[in-house]
């Protein structure tokens, strides 16, 4: 490892602009004759649009243009999709009702667009939007998934009967039941899994540019992956065609999954651009973000989970029901099937597995994607039912996972993912050094000679990242390959910038990727450029999410440093008249192995391009792309100990200590892979302890719409985190990387809900575990 | 933001001529309620009259046992006055922990007052120390001055010079903030004045705003101490329920904030 290299603790580059206030978002852009969009939302959670009348905010001061759904409709701009097809069990299709970018006839959530004014400025667009009458014919809503599908509750969507949208399975039912009826003891539970708002700090926003002379379109948006919006909202959404749209997503301030959907408004934009003749911007306030951005989780669960007489796991059945709000979003039907049932052997060998899962619409924002989209619920599931098995069975918890663990890879599990390697005993044993957990029962009784109550409690989860080979996700429905492309461009000075079609929207990729670079050719990593984000500079990508950055975007860099490396030594070679496989690059030189013959790094780009002095036959120039396509999932694991105490009185928690120890395989950057550690250990805390969305009931008002009510993980809710890294290579992608982004996120929610019921003595406790909830948990055992 | 005019009176007549000059006119002091309103939309005033500037609005003064402390004083002036430290410590600490630096060094306690929050601190604090709330127009007991949510006994246009009370033979402040604004979910201001009287006012519980528990003032004047509080049942029919916390749970918090009080005292 060089000071720049793999491993190396390189401070971001990209923080100068960012800490200094010189970050460039899409709010931050601003072009020529730029107008400003405000949405008129519905304030009703289902209601049938009986006339809209626009007259009156069309003649106030500054207004464009006051656009409908109607006109929308007439223009030809098609429904928001659901790209990854689902089949329920009976053959069937996965039932997706129609949604309007601008509601059409009927509004299903509260939030819901129903038209949008263009103006001069931001307040005059406002109040143009607060001008426009809309006559609403009010229906009853439903918010909740479980009644959702009731006989006699409201229904949303004619396409969808009975609100549901699909009943999938997954695994061996009849083999799963068996081993249940003939176990030595069942554990049987009820999971609730919260619904949380995503938050990143920057709300979304788009500005879209028509340009009449070109008949092209531009459009800037807050984006995690801006090829996929470009091939979504060209093919599905009619906006325009690929060549004539141009999407840009620069500075994006965090994402957490919320940003890789298509969502109505950066489509109303680019379509209201051409429609009012001008460039149009909308950026999201705190309140429409919490009503408007794809909400996560929200799944409730039975769970029944068999064991032999020498407490070894027979099987594991599961139902859960999934709450998918008004619309199917973007991947919204992969989340509670793919990304999650396959994760419910855990780091456990399971015989027999099933899983069964219901889809359901409901009067509330829709459900998508949130770190760790799937393989949290499937963690959380999972290890409180471990929890719980390991105190019905009056074993320690560690010695049920120890009894359980997976042992020997590559492992197959009964619901298709292959395991391709891990050491899940090494983080287990980490972990508890880490935290003395010997010394546990010591520091319990210190506590309650204070009248605290201390509690103990660990995780041990695995996820799926690096999503995955095109076409196994192909064939389980999804609508997108997911590979990743790279181009490496080397100048005539040498200098390097690397496209890729990851996005960066907080991972550091400026500097982990060019680390990369700076390992490989022993160049300054202040000499490689990483370029991302636009679709007319990187030709395509898939994006960043799923913790795929590292193990399928390196990948294809890696790809192309190949290619680059091959023929500089060619060059190289023919320079200094030495067999090729003599080349060797060391501290930015080609140099002639075991002589002291050697080019520098930038003579051979010079010569590349010059091209006075190429072997015969070679093309002039130095630039190299690859695309690479992952031959598995990779699959980070670990073990997470949280220690709590909790005042009796209160029912306050406090997070005394927090151990994290992770195999992600290999690390490029230490530093960064802590900081989202750290991230995500914050964003699992915040829903085991603090986040939840909350609607009213009956009217599907969302009564959690500012931080004056929805709980925000602040700095003194968090402890210092202990992180400790085992690394076991991932065998399946050419650096041995798992990905890091998602495990803090996934692992802590059953580790502090584990601790939390251990303190009280009352297993009963459900996310958020908020003071009223824990003194009323405690109160309830009789402590 | 709706649109609206902002002044910057220097004197209470100038401000009160410019109030009273517009129909939907409101004073502003540290507005650390009103403006997050209005950016919300939830509030259009036509014009804002800004108190900060006026200097009859300003400064703590200690003479004898009387308190005094300007409308226009900041939380962060109220918590690090070593004036107010000597004679009543439970209103620094009180102003210690209201909101964040930001709203500490903003917003006022005549703000506060005027605004009555049903989960605001101070209003716990004049109704426990017997405080008189100082007009532009008269003088007006606590105990008359908060009248319900967001409700107080001021007149249209009248303005809170300052607060005035005795020091207190001894008093605490206790609160068990909302996990999501940090506001009081619960708080408890405790004070026993120097001729004996134990009064204890309860803030963020109560379905009516800021209230006196008299159960907990009996059981103080008669043992002032945490057990003595801790014995009192708190009945939960008049308090606040809602996603946060329910009734019940307040009405636990009454007596827990009541007896760290006490016991802080």
């Amino acid at each position: 490892m060089g000071v720049e290299g793999i491993g190396a603790r390189v401070a971001r580059k990209e923080d100068k602009r960012f800490l200094m206030g010189q970050g460039r978002y899409t709010d931050d852009m601003s072009v020529p004759g730029m107008r400003y969009a405000a949405f008129v939302r519905s304030p009703h959670a289902h209601a049938r649009i009986r006339s809209i009348d626009t007259s009156a905010a069309g003649d106030m001061p500054g207004v464009i243009a006051v656009l409908t759904g109607k006109e929308m409709l007439d223009d030809g701009i098609g429904n928001l999709i659901c790209g990854w097809m689902i089949h329920s069990k009976d053959g069937s299709p996965m039932k997706m009702g129609a949604w309007r970018p601008i509601a059409h006839e009927t509004v299903r959530y509260v939030g819901d667009a129903v038209a949008v004014v263009v103006a001069d400025s931001m307040g005059e667009a406002r109040d143009a939007a607060e001008a426009v009458l809309v006559d609403y014919e009010v229906l009853p809503a439903v918010t909740d998934a479980v009644r959702a599908l009731e006989a006699g509750q409201p229904q949303l969507h004619p396409e969808a009967p009975g609100n549901l949208i699909f009943d999938w399975q997954l695994g061996d039912s009849d083999a799963t039941d068996a081993a249940i009826a003939a176990a030595a003891h069942v554990t049987e539970i009820r999971i609730v899994n919260n619904r949380l708002a995503p938050n990143p700090m920057e709300p979304r926003a788009a500005l879209g540019i028509y340009d009449s002379a070109e008949d092209h379109y531009t459009c800037y948006t807050t984006s995690q992956n801006p090829h996929v919006a470009r091939l979504v909202m060209s093919a599905f959404y009619n906006v325009a065609p690929e060549n004539k749209l141009r999407v840009i997503a620069p500075d994006v301030g965090g994402g957490f999954g919320s940003k890789i959907f298509i969502y109505p408004e950066e489509i109303v934009c680019l379509w209201a651009s051409r429609r009012a003749g001008v460039p149009v911007k909308w950026t999201s306030d705190r309140t429409e973000a919490f009503l408007t951005d794809a909400h996560g989780r929200d799944h409730v669960s039975t769970v029944k989970m068999a064991f032999d007489a020498d407490n070894r796991i027979t099987a594991l059945k599961v139902d859960t029901i999934a709450n998918f709000g008004a619309y199917m979003s973007l991947f919204s039907s992969s989340v509670p099937t793919y990304l999650y049932a396959t994760l419910l052997s855990g780091q456990y060998a399971i015989p027999a597995i099933h899983a069964n899962v219901r889809a359901v619409y409901t009067n509330t924002a829709a459900v998508d994607a949130y770190r760790g989209a799937g393989r949290p619920e499937a963690t959380y599931l999972l290890e409180r039912t471990m929890e719980t098995a390991a105190r019905e069975l009056g074993v320690s918890p560690a010695e049920l996972r120890r009894i359980n663990f997976i042992r020997a890879f590559p492992h197959q599990t009964p619901v298709i993912m292959n395991y391709d390697a891990g050491d899940y005993e090494a983080s287990l044993e980490a972990a508890m050094a880490a935290a003395d957990w010997n010394g546990f029962p010591a520091r319990k009784a210190e506590a309650a000679s204070r009248g605290m109550k201390r509690g103990i409690g660990m995780s041990c989860y695995i996820e799926a990242c690096g999503i995955a080979p095109s076409a196994a996700v192909g064939s389980l429905g999804a609508g997108v390959g997911l590979w990743e492309s790279a181009e490496v461009r080397v100048n005539a000075v040498g200098t390097i910038e690397v496209l890729t079609g990851s996005h960066s929207h907080g991972q550091g990729h400026e500097t982990t990727f060019a680390q990369l670079v700076a390992e490989r050719f022993g160049v300054p990593i202040d000499s490689v450029s990483i370029v991302h984000g636009d679709t007319d500079k990187v030709q395509m990508g898939m994006g960043t999410y799923g913790s795929r950055s590292g193990a399928v975007g390196m990948s294809a860099i890696v790809k192309a440093l190949d290619k680059v490396e091959a023929k500089a030594k060619k060059i190289a070679a023919h320079l200094m008249e030495a067999d090729e496989s003599d080349i060797v690059i060391e501290n930015g030189a080609l140099k002639v192995a075991g002589t002291d013959k050697s080019v520098p790094w930038f003579q051979m780009a010079l010569a590349a391009y010059t091209a006075h002095n190429l072997p015969s036959g070679m093309e002039p120039g130095l630039k190299e792309g690859a695309f690479y396509d992952p031959s598995n999932f990779t699959f980070p694991a670990g073990c997470y100990i949280a220690e709590v105490e909790v005042d009796p009185e209160t029912g306050k928690t406090t997070i005394v200590q927090f151990v994290a120890a992770d195999d992600f395989g290999n690390i490029i950057n230490p530093m960064i892979v802590e900081g989202q550690v750290h991230g995500g250990i914050a964003q699992g805390i915040g829903q085991a302890l603090l986040e939840g969305v909350h609607y009213d009931p009956e009217t599907g008002q969302l009564l959690t719409a500012s931080y004056m009510d929805y709980t925000m993980p602040r700095a003194d809710d968090l402890p210092s985190f202990k992180v400790s890294h085992q690394v076991t290579p991932c065998p399946g992608n050419p650096l041995g990387i798992k990905g890091c982004g998602e495990a803090g996120a996934i692992g802590s929610p059953p580790a502090l809900i584990n601790a939390i019921t251990d303190a009280i003595g009352n297993n009963d406790l459900t996310m958020p575990a908020t003071p009223q909830k824990v003194w009323a948990a405690a109160l309830a055992a009789g402590n | 933001m709706y649109a609206t005019n902002y002044h910057r009176p220097s004197s209470i007549a100038e401000a009160v001529a410019l109030q009273s000059s517009s129909d939907e006119a409101k004073y502003v002091s540290g507005g650390m309620t009103l403006i997050p309103t209005m950016k919300q939309r939830l509030a259009a005033p036509s014009d804002l009259v800004d108190l900060r500037h006026i200097a009859e609005l300003k400064g703590i003064s200690v003479n004898g046992s009387r308190v005094r402390i300007g409308a226009g004083t900041t939380h962060a002036e109220v918590s690090a006055s070593p004036e107010l430290a000597a004679a009543c410590p439970a209103i620094c600490h009180l102003a210690t922990h209201i909101g964040d630096p930001h709203v500490r060094h903003m917003g006022t306690i005549g703000g506060s007052i005027a605004n009555n929050d049903p989960a605001a601190d101070y209003p716990s604090a004049m109704l426990a120390l017997g405080a008189t709330i100082v007009t532009n127009a008269r003088e007006i007991p606590a105990d008359d001055f908060f009248t319900g949510l967001f409700e107080t006994a001021l007149e249209d246009g009248e303005i809170v010079v300052a607060v005035t009370f005795d020091a207190p033979a001894k008093a605490g402040y206790s609160k068990f903030p909302n996990p999501a604004s940090r506001y009081a979910m619960t708080g408890v201001f405790v004070a026993k004045a120097e001729g004996g009287g134990v009064r204890v006012a309860v803030t963020g519980a109560g379905a009516n705003g800021v209230f006196r528990h008299a159960g907990l003032e009996a059981a103080l004047s008669a043992d002032w101490s945490a057990d003595a509080a801790a014995s009192v049942t708190v009945d939960a029919g008049d308090l606040l329920s809602d996603i946060h916390g329910s009734a019940e749970y307040r009405a636990n918090l009454v007596k827990v904030m009541a007896k760290r009080a006490a016991a802080a005292a």
